[in-house]
């Protein structure tokens, strides 16, 4: 499909803006409707979609294997390390409001970081699937 | 009298009856069609049909999005909102395994319909245990 | 709803794969409109996003991946379609015992949600109840979530890895 010029042009122009909306509904996620699961997802389907139009070997120089990897990982880390930040600072696991002098600011905070962790075991969870599906059918062609 | 107060409980339970049918449709297609992704779809199916039985008690008519603004008083009930959101990427979470293993089958068996794989099992098992 | 009653009809009825996942992923689109009439707009949001994209597109690879064509016809399939009419007739015999259509008196509006939407302004104060209680409230849950999640993707990982020396097919 890279040849294809109406693809490759509706392509370039939508993707920044699919993942700055990622970032927003994972940023607005208290004001708003949205929240962790949705930026993951919309992520992943930004750079999905990246690799449907120019070709898996290019989405692959963009995202690489060993960042996906890291980042499914990463993202479960984060969320554990904020509940044993809250037990090092003096609460029980998981308490968001040690995490500050002022309780509500580290409620923020704690959800804040929660967030980030979940959507980013999302994102990249979803990608390394569509990554090994799209690889499983490659290495029969060769 | 009783018929009165019959057919406003059938008003009312609407959606109820629509989450029953897409469950039992669900469930119809898991067990009666051999070709494994159609079941992995069925189940997905279910599995909406479940999130819909959630939802539907949380509805307060008149009320809003359970987002607290000064301008509303009346909240639609956030908890099954909760519960939904974890089941729906747990579900995805399924659905990708279940089609790695459908993958797997395939390349394995050669075919993805149920009576063929259970058939190609027990040829195996009757020419002597070679799997 | 009706619409999404009439889709799932045509589902089970077709036989051609391809057209039975573009089928679902219009049944996944129309759940998220319920939804939102339901006033459940993040998890509307998830479901569009999580069922009509990321399903759509795995059951895609998938189909391509099997290289599979029509399903069989089936069999007559008669106890199949008792069990679901049974199933559904004592689902509806269920259903007859719970609360109307909105209730506000209903047993799940009145134990655990006041405390959470009257004393959010003072021990989280974060708009969006949802987020709130799914990240603070009810952090543990959403910590074995991620867990699943990551679960999941080592699962397909470990199944689909290819060894890099001549594996038979």
């Amino acid at each position: 499909m890279k040849n294809d010029l109406i693809l490759r042009v509706i392509a370039k122009l939508l993707i920044p803006f699919i993942l700055l909306f990622a970032l927003y509904v994972q940023f607005h996620g208290d004001f708003g409707p949205g929240g962790g699961f949705q930026a993951g997802v919309i992520l992943a389907a930004a750079v999905i979609f990246y690799a449907l139009i120019y070709g898996l070997a290019d989405a692959r120089k963009v995202v690489p294997e060993p960042l996906v990897e890291s980042m499914m990982a990463i993202g479960v880390l984060i969320y554990a390390g904020v509940g044993v930040a809250g037990l090092l600072l003096g609460g029980n696991y998981l308490d968001y409001f040690v995490l500050d002098p002022n309780p509500v600011r580290g409620q923020h905070r704690g959800i804040f970081w929660v967030e980030v962790g979940v959507a980013t075991t999302v994102s990249g969870v979803m990608l390394k699937i569509f990554y090994m599906f799209a690889d499983r059918g490659k290495v029969d062609e060769e | 009298m009783t018929g009165a107060t019959t057919s406003m409980t059938l008003g009312s339970h609407f959606t109820y009856f629509i989450t029953i049918f897409l469950m039992v449709a669900g469930l119809f297609i898991v067990i009666s069609r051999p070709n494994l992704i159609k079941k992995l779809i069925g189940l997905g199916i279910f599995q909406t049909s479940v999130y819909l039985l959630y939802i539907a008690p949380a509805k307060l008519i008149g009320g809003t999005a359970p987002i607290l603004s000064n301008a509303f008083t009346v909240y639609s009930n956030p908890l099954p909102h909760v519960l939904i959101l974890t089941a729906i990427v747990v579900g995805v979470a399924t659905l990708a395994l279940g089609l790695a293993l459908v993958v797997r089958i395939r390349e394995a068996y050669d075919t993805i319909e149920e009576d063929d794989i259970l058939a190609r099992d027990s040829n195996a098992e009757d020419n002597g245990n070679a799997t | 709803m009706s619409m999404m009653a009439v889709s799932v009809l045509v589902i089970i009825r077709s036989r051609n794969l391809f057209g039975v996942i573009v089928l679902s992923g219009i049944y996944s689109f129309l759940m998220a409109t319920v939804l939102v009439a339901m006033d459940a707009v993040d998890v509307a949001m998830t479901e569009a996003a999580v069922g009509a994209g990321i399903s759509t597109v795995l059951l895609l690879g998938a189909l391509y991946l099997c290289k599979s064509e029509e399903a069989h016809p089936p069999k007559k399939p008669f106890l199949p379609l008792l069990v679901s009419m049974s199933v559904g007739g004592m689902l509806v015999y269920g259903t007859l015992g719970l609360p109307e259509f909105s209730d506000p008196q209903a047993p799940i509006h009145v134990h655990v949600v006041p405390r959470y939407l009257n004393e959010m302004k003072q021990e989280v104060d974060v708009p969006n109840v949802v987020t709130a209680v799914l990240a603070s409230y009810r952090g543990f849950d959403t910590l074995g979530e991620t867990t699943v999640v990551f679960t999941a993707g080592a699962g397909v990982v470990a199944l689909l890895r290819r060894r890099r020396k001549g594996r038979k097919p």
